[in-house]
């Protein structure tokens, strides 16, 4: 009784989740109506999809691949191939399903490609990734065809061959077009976390051996995981070629596996909705910082290094910490000692961005000593002191976050002592 | 201008034997240069178990720092400091990068050098700027060793070859005859014991990094100039070296040397022999209709080709052969 009760509540729980999930998207667009907000979001919900599938290897499996964007771009490929014949009137599909196309195409690969990497698993699995990778994007030399050479393949969304009477011209239709797919491909990956296949998946991520001894098959858990994965990535792909009307080489190549791995780890890998923490934020700082830096690539590679070292749950392994600390009511005992990190940390991050800006201004500016906009502030890149303020800046910023880092420790080990004391669940 | 199949109908000709000697030559000197950053690699991973994603990264470092250094002395001041300074970067990025995610596994290992080409070519932009630096050949390395055939061979390709050859040679004598290279080998199969023998461990994983790192270094002193010193050059060696290592087997030294040789003359043909699978099959009276996709296939021109050429080897080997051409076990 009790029990089919609690199971019930969590259901609810869950469906309320998903409701509010879609319910933001349907508003975004109502808060953020600029048609560049709305091709950033419409993004968003495309790196969603390929971050989450990405996560069914790496998060869920344990399976590190640097050639993810593969299935995505060869999805979007199919996609973009297959509304060239409705624009040519030899095929009769309509827009909305099309991202299956991608779909199928991504999957279709990964059984290709997953039958032979999958029967690795480690940093060898990551290697044959990484030559797949490679091999595809070379390909596209060869098969100028299908990947359209040089200036890539392009095609037009408006086909007028659709199940809901949208002409999808728009971009606010393709964005809530994006948005049903995001909603529907993120729930599938949720539901698939929940089946013996998910489970399975974690069995062969923590401990491959002592799977195997239960009776299951590693490879073949492995490979149906990889095949799946490739499913989704397709459906993100197929989504970006509508989105863009363009695939070109690089869309398989090791770039964009690259950027996926990063949103995703930055994100956070341990807990499924990690990922999309992580594509909304990279989406949105690849938008706002490419905008006035030309070192937002040196930012996130800076902030990948720090977190693989000091953070490797993510963002959201980071905000999963203090569940705990905030169920037993002890949140507030931590605050404090954040606040005086802050300080320091905001200090040695302005003086690295200074340094960065000043460093970029003096090798790529046409003119160096003209002065750049910072802090609100003209800070002119040749001058000597400029550098000193901001090599001091950084210098003391760090050693303030190692010295206050230690309170936040002492805090932290206090806390967890209270915790143990009553017995709440840590 | 494309040749046409009277030269391969008269395979022999000096024109033929031109093509292949000089391929064959320089199919060496890419083999060789992709050897030495392969061996520092692989020498990484079979020491440590971490499979180092920036060590391109590390090359590209190697020439921009020699092109600095030779800017303000000369090139052999370079040749010596520039893989000094580069592996000084290596053992501090182990010191304080990889030894503190040691704890998480190798991939945590692998994620950490992955971060790290993101940082390195995006410094390497920062300090030296997008467009490629005027890092030449030194006067007394730039004259014609030989001519053949009328096409001559500069004596900084023979140079490339040498500096190859010898580090080959002093790897190999460092391991099997001396006394660190025992303790390097053993630190290996045996940390605890070796530990226990009083031996530092963790500062020997140091070293080797720092000595794989240099090599890298030393790889990119050799060929920024024989290249290009550009951004970019990184980025278009890193995946070639790890077929290269996976493909000799990963941690092998010989394998690596036989795997860089193969792929460098496998490139390095399927480049300058600009014939398709068509043309062959049509040179043995085989017509093929480039309408269908076989045909289509077999009318793609083997340079096309050749720049796949390394992954698909790789994959194949991977498929039946997984612990690589001499690797000692699988992964």
């Amino acid at each position: 009784m009790s029990h089919s009760q609690s199971s019930r509540t969590a259901l609810l729980w869950h469906i309320g989740v998903w409701a509010l999930f879609a319910l933001v998207i349907v508003v975004l667009p109502y808060i953020f109506t600029s048609s560049s907000s709305i091709s950033m979001m419409s993004q968003m919900g495309v790196f969603i999809i390929f971050a989450l599938s990405y996560n069914m290897l790496l998060g869920q499996a344990g399976m590190l691949s640097f050639g993810h964007a593969v299935y995505f771009g060869l999805g979007g490929f199919f996609t973009l191939h297959a509304i060239r014949a409705v624009n040519d009137e030899v095929w009769q599909f309509p827009l909305e399903l099309m991202p299956l196309v991608g779909g199928v195409g991504g999957l279709a690969f990964g059984i290709i490609f997953g039958s032979i990497s999958t029967r690795r698993a480690g940093v060898t699995f990551a290697m044959i990734t990484l030559g797949i990778g490679s091999m595809v994007e070379s390909s596209a030399n060869m098969f100028t065809d299908f990947f359209g050479g040089e200036s890539g393949i392009s095609g037009n969304r408006v086909t007028d061959v659709t199940l809901f009477g949208f002409s999808y011209g728009p971009s606010i239709e393709v964005y809530y077009l994006i948005g049903a797919w995001t909603v529907m491909a993120a729930v599938a990956m949720y539901l698939l976390t929940k089946t013996p296949l998910g489970r399975i998946s974690n069995a062969v991520r923590d401990n491959p051996e002592r799977a195997q001894f239960v009776g299951y098959n590693t490879t073949i858990a492995r490979f149906i995981q990889f095949s799946l994965s490739g499913f989704f990535a397709g459906i993100a792909g197929g989504l970006f070629a509508i989105m863009f009307e363009i695939m070109t080489a690089p869309n398989v190549g090791l770039v964009q596996s690259g950027a996926v791995l990063l949103m995703t780890f930055i994100g956070g890998v341990g807990l499924f909705f990690g990922p999309i923490i992580g594509a909304v934020l990279v989406t949105y700082m690849h938008t706002a910082l490419s905008g006035f830096s030309e070192g937002w690539i040196l930012y996130f590679g800076l902030m990948f290094v720090f977190m693989v070292m000091y953070a490797p749950g993510g963002i959201a392994g980071v905000i999963y910490a203090h569940a705990a600390p905030w169920r037993a009511g002890l949140l507030w005992r931590l605050l404090p000692s954040y606040l005086l990190v802050l300080l320091p940390a905001l200090l040695a991050i302005a003086g690295l961005v200074a340094v960065v800006e000043m460093g970029y201004q003096l090798s790529l500016a046409y003119d160096p000593s003209s002065p750049i906009d910072l802090f609100y502030m003209q800070i002119n890149a040749t001058s000597l002191w400029s550098w000193l303020v901001a090599l001091l800046g950084l210098a003391v910023g760090i050693a303030g976050v190692l010295a206050t880092a230690r309170v936040v420790r002492a805090r932290w080990a206090g806390v967890n002592r209270s915790m143990q004391a009553t017995g709440a669940k840590t | 201008m494309r040749p046409t199949l009277s030269h391969f109908a008269v395979a022999g000709s000096p024109v033929m034997l031109e093509s292949i000697v000089f391929s064959v030559l320089n199919g060496l000197l890419y083999g060789m240069l992709l050897f030495m950053l392969a061996s520092g690699l692989t020498l990484i991973f079979g020491m440590m178990g971490v499979l180092n994603f920036a060590h391109a990264s590390f090359y590209m470092l190697g020439a921009y720092c020699a092109y600095t250094i030779s800017s303000y002395t000369n090139f052999w001041v370079a040749l010596i400091l520039a893989p000094l300074f580069v592996g000084f970067l290596g053992a501090l990025t182990e010191r304080f990068g990889l030894r503190n995610v040691h704890k998480h596994g190798h991939v945590a290992e692998l994620l950490l050098t992955f971060g790290l080409v993101y940082v390195i070519d995006e410094l390497v932009v920062l300090i030296w700027g997008q467009i490629p630096v005027n890092y030449a050949i030194p006067p007394s390395l730039d004259f014609t060793l030989f001519t053949l055939f009328g096409t001559s061979f500069p004596a900084y390709r023979a140079f490339i070859l040498f500096v190859a050859i010898a580090m080959f040679g002093a790897i190999y004598l460092l391991l099997v005859r001396t006394r660190v290279g025992m303790i390097i080998r053993a630190a290996l199969s045996h940390p605890e014991m070796v530990g226990a023998l009083g031996h530092d461990v963790p500062r020997i994983f140091t070293l080797v990094f720092a000595f794989g790192t240099g090599l890298a270094g030393l790889a990119g002193v050799m060929a920024g100039n024989y290249y290009i010193t550009e951004p970019g050059m990184a980025f278009s060696m890193g995946p070639i070296v790890f077929v290269v290592v996976v493909f000799g087997g990963l941690g092998s030294l010989g394998g690596a040397l036989a795997a860089s040789l193969i792929i460098g003359l496998v490139t390095t043909f399927a480049v300058s022999l600009n014939y398709s699978i068509a043309d062959l099959l049509a040179a043995v009276g085989l017509g093929l209709d480039g309408a269908n996709i076989a045909g289509g296939l077999a009318h793609i021109d083997l340079s096309r080709i050749g720049q796949m050429l390394p992954y698909l080897m790789m994959v194949l080997i991977l498929i039946f052969r997984p612990r690589g051409l001499m690797g000692a076990r699988e992964s």
